[in-house]
Formats: C-alpha cells, sequence, structure tokens
C-alpha cells in the first residue's frame, strides 16, 4: 500500500486513467467493510471518549477524560518511552536490515536460505516470541545469562534492571521486525538497473565506493517505506511489551498503548477511549508531515 | 483482469461463511443445554478444588444435573472477562467473583440477581453480607474459608535461629535482621515476576487492622475523599514498611524476576523465611507438596502495639446468579445447596480447610495445618478487620506497579503513597461517588 503511494507523481496520474475501467460498485464491497469494521467504530471511540462509561451505561462528561489522560502521573515517562521505542526499533531496523540486504543480495553461498532464515521471525506469533524472550532473559537461569557467564561476565537484568527493560523489549521487536525490513530493501537492491554498477566499474569504483554512491542513494524509496512502517509499528506498539514486561518493572516500560490498556482492563472504557484518541491524533501528527517530506524528497531527486 | 464470475462465487461464499460463524455464535452463546449447569471460576488451584467438591457432591444428590467449571484468568484480565461477559450478556448460568469492592464494579443492581429474598441466605453470616450487599440488596453466596492477609513463615528457621513471632514491626524488622545476620536464607521473600506483581501490594493491603486500631474513621474518610494515604501517617506506614525491607537489603536477590509460585516454593524450602502473603496460598502449597503445609506459619503483618497485634481479614469470594440466565430454578437449587450445611462439609472433604466458614452451622474441623490454627487464633480472640475493599469501594487499579516500585527502590514511600491517592481518584470518579 505504502510504496503505491511513495512512487512518482508520473505513474500515479496513468493509474488515475485505468481507474476509469471499474465501474463503482466494484469499489463498494472494501468500502462496505470498511466503513463498518473501521470508520464506524472510529467514530464511536470518538464520542466514547467524551463519556464516563461503564456498566450502568454512558454519562456525557466533556472534555473530563482527556484531563485525567493528561494528568496520569505515569503518562509522561509513557510518551517518552513511546518516543524511544520507535525511534530505536525504527533506526536500527533501517541499518540493520539495509546492511542485511546488502549482505543478502551479494555472491554468497546458501542465499536462498539465508534469506529465508532472516524472514522466518516475522513469521512467529509476537506472543509466543515475547513468552520465549522472557525465559531466555530470565535474569538467574536465563540462557543469555547463563552463556554470558560461561565466558564469565555477569549479565544485567534484562527486563527487570528498570533502565534497561525498554531497550531490551525494543531489541526483541528488531530481531522480530527486521526481516520485514529486509525484504522491503532487498527488493530496493535487486531494483537498482546493473548499469550503474557497470558504468562505476568503467570508472574503477570500489566496492565501498559503490555501496556509497549508487547502492544507498537509489534505495531512498525503499528506505523511507521501511521507516513509515517501522516508526508507526514502534510508536503504537503495545503486543511485545504486555507479553514481556506488562509495562513493568512498576511503569518503567509503560508506553502510551499499555498505559491506555491498563485503563481499559480496569474498566475506565471511557478515559482509554480518550487515550486512544490522544494516541491516533499523536501518531498522526508525526507521520503525516514525515511522510510527506519522504515523498516529497523523491519527487525532487 | 477478472470476470465477474469467480467473484460472485467468491461472495456467495463468505456470506455463507458469515452465516455460519453467525449461527455457531449464536449457540455457544445460549450456554443453557437441558440440564447443564454452568458456572465461570477463576483458575487458581484453591478455588479450582472447592468448586469440584461443591460440584461433585451436588451432582452426586442429582444425577440428572451436569455442572460444567469454566476457566478464566485471575487478576485484572479476569476482572476484565467478567464485566465484558455481563455486559454482553454472555455469561455463564453462575460465576464465580470477588466480593467488596471488585463486587461493586460490576453494577450488581443491573447485572445481578438480587438474593436477599431467598431463604437460603439466612445462613449466612452477617459479616458476609456486608461484603456483598448493595443498598438492601444481596447478590453473593459464600464459597470457601475467611482468609487472612499476613506473613508466612518458615517454622523449621524459626526454630533454628530461637526466634518468636513478632507483634510489632520493630520485633518483625529485628527478626529479619537475624535471619539476614545467619545468612543461609532471605529474611523476606518478593516476588515481582511475570503475573505476580499483584503479591507486592501485601505490605499495604494487610496492613488495614493497624491503620483502622490508628484511625477508626479511616475506611469512611477514605471514601468520602477527606483521609488520603500520603496524609495519615498510619495509612503510609504500609507504603514505609516495603521500602525499608528493600532498603534494608532484607529481599530475595531475584525478587525482580521470582515468580508468586516460585516464591512459594523458595518459603517451603527455606530460600526465604517471610512471606507476605493471603492464607489461600496456603492451597497452593498443598497442591505441590501436602507435606510442606506442616512446615508453614502464620502472623498477621505486624504494627506498633504489641497489645493490639490483629489480622486483617479478606471475605472469601462468592456465587453469583447474573441477571442473563434465563432458567434461574436450578441455578437458585445449586446456590442453596452452597449455603447450606452440606455444603461446608462437600467444601471440607474435597479441599484443606484454610479458616472459618461464613455458613451458620459450619466448623472447622480439628485437624487442620499449623497456619490454619494460628490463623484461627485471631478469629478466636476478636482481633480482627476486614481489609479496606470490604469497607470502601475505592481501590486504585495501579496499586501493584506502585508497590512494585517501592519495593524495587524505584519510588520513594512518600512519593508512591501520593501517587496511590491520585490513582484512586478515578476509580471514584467512574463509580460517581460523592465528593470526588
Amino acid at each position: 500500500m505504502t510504496t503505491t503511494a511513495l512512487a512518482p507523481p508520473r505513474r500515479r496520474t496513468r493509474r488515475a486513467g485505468h481507474r476509469g475501467h471499474y465501474p463503482l460498485w466494484f469499489y463498494l464491497p472494501a468500502g462496505v467493510v470498511y466503513g463498518v469494521l473501521f470508520i464506524v467504530p472510529t467514530i464511536a471511540s470518538f464520542y466514547f471518549a467524551f463519556t464516563r462509561w461503564n456498566m450502568s451505561g454512558t454519562e456525557f462528561i466533556g472534555f473530563e477524560n482527556f484531563a485525567l489522560f493528561f494528568s496520569e502521573p505515569y503518562l509522561f515517562q509513557g510518551l517518552v518511552n513511546t518516543f524511544v521505542y520507535g525511534l530505536l526499533t525504527s533506526g536500527l531496523k533501517v541499518v540493520l536490515g539495509m546492511l542485511l540486504a546488502v549482505f543478502l543480495t551479494s555472491e554468497i553461498i546458501a542465499r536462498g536460505y539465508l534469506r529465508s532464515v532472516m524472514f522466518f521471525p516475522t513469521l512467529v506469533s509476537t506472543v509466543g516470541v515475547g513468552i520465549t524472550f522472557t525465559v531466555l532473559m530470565d535474569p538467574g537461569d536465563g540462557l543469555i545469562n547463563q552463556a554470558l557467564a560461561a565466558v564469565g561476565v555477569a549479565g544485567p537484568g534484562w527486563l527487570t534492571d528498570p533502565d534497561l527493560a525498554l531497550i531490551s523489549v525494543a531489541l526483541v521487536d528488531v530481531w522480530k521486525g527486521v526481516g520485514l525490513a529486509t525484504l522491503i530493501y532487498i527488493a530496493g537492491v535487486v531494483a537498482i538497473p546493473q548499469e550503474y554498477f557497470e558504468a562505476a566499474k568503467v570508472d574503477g569504483a570500489t566496492a565501498f565506493q559503490n555501496l556509497r554512491h549508487i547502492t544507498l542513494p537509489l534505495l531512498r524509496p525503499a528506505t523511507a517505506t521501511v521507516i513509515v512502517l517501522s516508526l508507526i509499528g514502534g510508536l503504537r506498539s503495545f503486543d511485545l511489551i504486555w507479553a514481556m514486561t506488562q509495562g513493568g518493572p512498576g511503569f518503567t516500560s509503560d508506553v502510551v498503548a499499555s498505559v491506555i490498556f491498563k485503563q481499559y482492563q480496569a474498566g475506565f472504557w471511557g478515559l482509554s477511549s480518550a487515550g486512544n484518541v490522544v494516541l491516533f491524533l499523536l501518531v498522526a501528527a508525526l507521520m503525516v508531515p514525515l511522510y510527506w517530506k519522504l515523498n516529497r524528497k523523491e519527487v525532487e531527486q | 483482469m477478472f470476470s465477474t464470475q469467480p467473484l460472485r462465487r467468491s461472495a456467495a461464499g463468505a456470506a455463507a461463511a458469515l452465516t455460519a460463524g453467525l449461527a455457531l455464535t449464536g449457540c455457544s452463546t445460549g450456554g443453557d443445554d437441558e440440564g447443564t449447569l454452568n458456572i465461570l471460576i477463576d483458575n487458581s488451584e484453591a478455588t479450582g478444588q472447592l468448586m469440584q467438591a461443591l460440584a461433585d457432591a451436588y451432582t452426586e444428590a442429582h444425577p440428572d444435573v451436569e455442572i460444567e467449571l469454566e476457566l478464566r484468568p485471575g487478576g485484572t484480565e479476569g476482572d476484565n472477562i467478567v464485566k465484558t461477559r455481563l455486559q454482553t450478556g454472555d455469561m455463564t448460568d453462575l460465576f464465580f467473583y470477588n466480593s467488596g469492592s471488585l463486587l461493586q464494579a460490576l453494577a450488581p443492581d443491573q447485572t445481578l440477581v438480587d438474593l436477599a429474598g431467598e431463604s437460603y441466605m439466612d445462613v449466612v453470616t452477617d459479616t458476609f453480607k456486608d461484603g456483598v450487599s448493595a443498598g438492601d440488596a444481596l447478590y453473593g453466596v459464600p464459597v470457601g474459608h475467611a482468609v487472612g492477609g499476613g506473613v508466612l513463615y518458615n517454622l523449621a528457621a524459626y526454630e533454628e535461629l530461637g526466634l518468636e513471632v513478632p507483634t510489632t514491626w520493630d520485633a518483625f524488622m529485628a527478626n529479619n535482621q537475624a535471619i539476614l545476620d545467619a545468612g543461609s536464607a532471605a529474611p523476606v521473600i518478593q516476588t515481582y515476576g511475570t503475573e505476580s506483581a499483584w503479591t507486592s501490594q501485601l505490605f499495604i493491603l494487610a496492613d488495614n487492622y493497624n491503620v483502622l486500631a490508628a484511625e477508626p474513621d479511616w475506611a469512611d474518610e477514605y471514601t468520602a475523599n477527606e483521609a488520603h494515604f500520603a496524609d495519615t501517617p498510619a495509612a503510609a506506614a504500609g507504603f514505609e514498611h516495603l521500602q525499608e525491607v528493600s532498603e534494608a537489603g532484607f529481599l530475595n536477590e531475584d525478587f525482580a524476576s521470582l515468580t508468586y509460585s516460585e516464591g512459594l516454593a523458595a518459603l517451603v524450602a527455606g530460600e526465604g523465611v517471610h512471606y507476605p502473603m493471603l492464607t489461600t496460598a496456603l492451597t497452593e502449597i498443598e497442591a505441590t507438596d501436602p507435606e510442606a503445609l506442616e512446615g508453614i506459619g502464620f502472623f498477621a503483618l505486624p504494627g506498633t502495639d504489641a497489645a493490639n497485634a490483629g489480622l486483617t481479614t479478606w471475605l472469601p469470594a462468592a456465587l453469583y446468579l447474573p441477571q442473563s440466565t434465563e432458567d434461574q430454578g436450578p441455578a437458585q437449587d445449586f446456590l442453596a445447596f452452597v449455603a447450606s450445611v452440606e455444603g461446608c462439609e462437600a467444601q471440607s472433604a474435597g479441599a484443606t480447610v484454610l479458616g472459618p466458614y461464613f455458613i451458620d452451622g459450619c466448623a472447622v474441623p480439628e485437624d487442620v495445618p499449623p497456619a490454619v490454627t494460628q490463623l484461627q487464633a485471631y478469629f478466636d480472640a476478636g482481633l480482627t478487620a476486614p481489609a479496606l475493599e470490604f469497607l470502601s469501594p475505592v481501590k486504585g487499579p495501579a496499586l501493584e506497579q506502585i508497590t512494585v516500585e517501592v519495593g524495587s527502590g524505584i519510588r520513594s514511600a512518600a512519593d508512591a503513597a501520593a501517587l496511590y491517592d491520585e490513582d484512586v481518584k478515578k476509580q471514584a470518579q467512574q463509580l460517581g461517588l460523592e465528593g470526588w
């Protein structure tokens, strides 16, 4: 979806020409599904965000939920954590994904096998990954710290140290998500015409110069896609954090989404709807300009 | 590109699948197959044993009835399931749930059947009725025994070190120091690992007897937003105690990752000596090793006054009848059985008795584990007070995270008490209480 939108405008106009071939009803089924399952609940949640909603019904209370949401003492830390988590996972996925893609498109043995291995974590259930890594990262009996102890290093409490818990979860997120970033980058690398490399060869360019002056600049569309996808994913990430730390120890690895979930669990349905509206606006306020900027750069090329 | 033919066919297929899905849902929501009584219970060992014993005894007397126990998780996740199922009218015929403030959050007047007029409620003690009533209506039938919140301790370690059961906080800390100096075990077990953060709340929740001893009007003033944890020294003491044991280095090294059941195992093995916990934990201990109960003792969380060392008690959970149950006859009959002497005899036969019952005429057998004898002593001496959640509907959802932070040294006790006061505000407003 994103790749289509990121394509140069010239091609987009041609698409628009195609669009005339389809009659309107062709869009109807998708439109109905999208409307019923997405638009209606979204609008409903905007309404419920302004109510005190409990077992007995709803009561309209204006902006009180929003005031309450912003006065949550641990919300600020949740916001900071959300950005740390989003930027860290997104940044690492870009860097690692690009390096892995360059590596996996070079002439190496077992290339197809390595590509599948790389992509495999993406296919595993997030909660499964979370539980597995919680066991592996146990400070005492966990495999990671046992292995570190074998070489004489005292491993940290990956998920129990308040300073480290969020970073540990972010690293697992990268492990799980880098396969998709790599896949997008592989597509980007493969799409670079061989002529450039041949011309560079004639000029006597080294492998590093090839990478620096041909591969990296021409990977910009792929980079834009990876940044947009992983940053959105990172900002609203919840499942992995919940599976691994439940926001703990205490509130130290809470993100906005887990704060909202805890409010929902506590039965504050109106309050958690307000939190969701805030998260929605926050992600939109961040992603729309970023998306627009990344798109613009590409057009200028 | 596509011909429209396959599209139509698949659309029809999708519609058929959707209809089938709806039909299936329709079946499963009914849940009232002839002669089957569905009961939703939490997945703890203690609840399972008691309910299984009751169900077995009942079906033996009524062979035409089949009882199916459906499991749900405990904690906030379980609360969420119960609320959602009640709200959507998808609840089982009967369900097992906490009494006290958690019950109040279910809006019982709109979701549950009032049992006040039923004759079988006459034998339920008034203490319990207070915990399951709203206004004049009564909603629950007690299952299980009175529960004490205090400190489970390793009897062998106490004997070895020549320690006495402490009746003041200072004596408790002195015992902890002696255990630390002996060097073979951790004085206090804490367990903040996966899904065990709730265990961190005991220092605050089980201190309510001591709070009430110092401030008799605490519960009412707290509910009315006139007294708070941060500005009531007796109430803030719970947070301070947790900070003290943590700062003194009395906690087990792996407190941050240990789970509840691992903590109990450490207590039994003598790796830790004190574990602040509810007496329901005795069932969990018994389930893994029945012999182990003989080595576990229990005392109330100590306060300041040795002469008034009393116990904070919890009412057991209850069975409730949701309004959505279509055929209430069999459900009512089962409730009448639970609220009878035959009911508690069935419970005594199927599970270890861990404290007094709340049904008139039900006696606690002679041969109970030592911890239960110690628990019973508090009841016999009349030194008991209910936990705050049975006196006030106000309980904040984030207490367990806050106490984990205090126990881990992330947050100070004073800061934590103030933060918890903020947290309860949401609950009070959600309940629409006066003065918040």
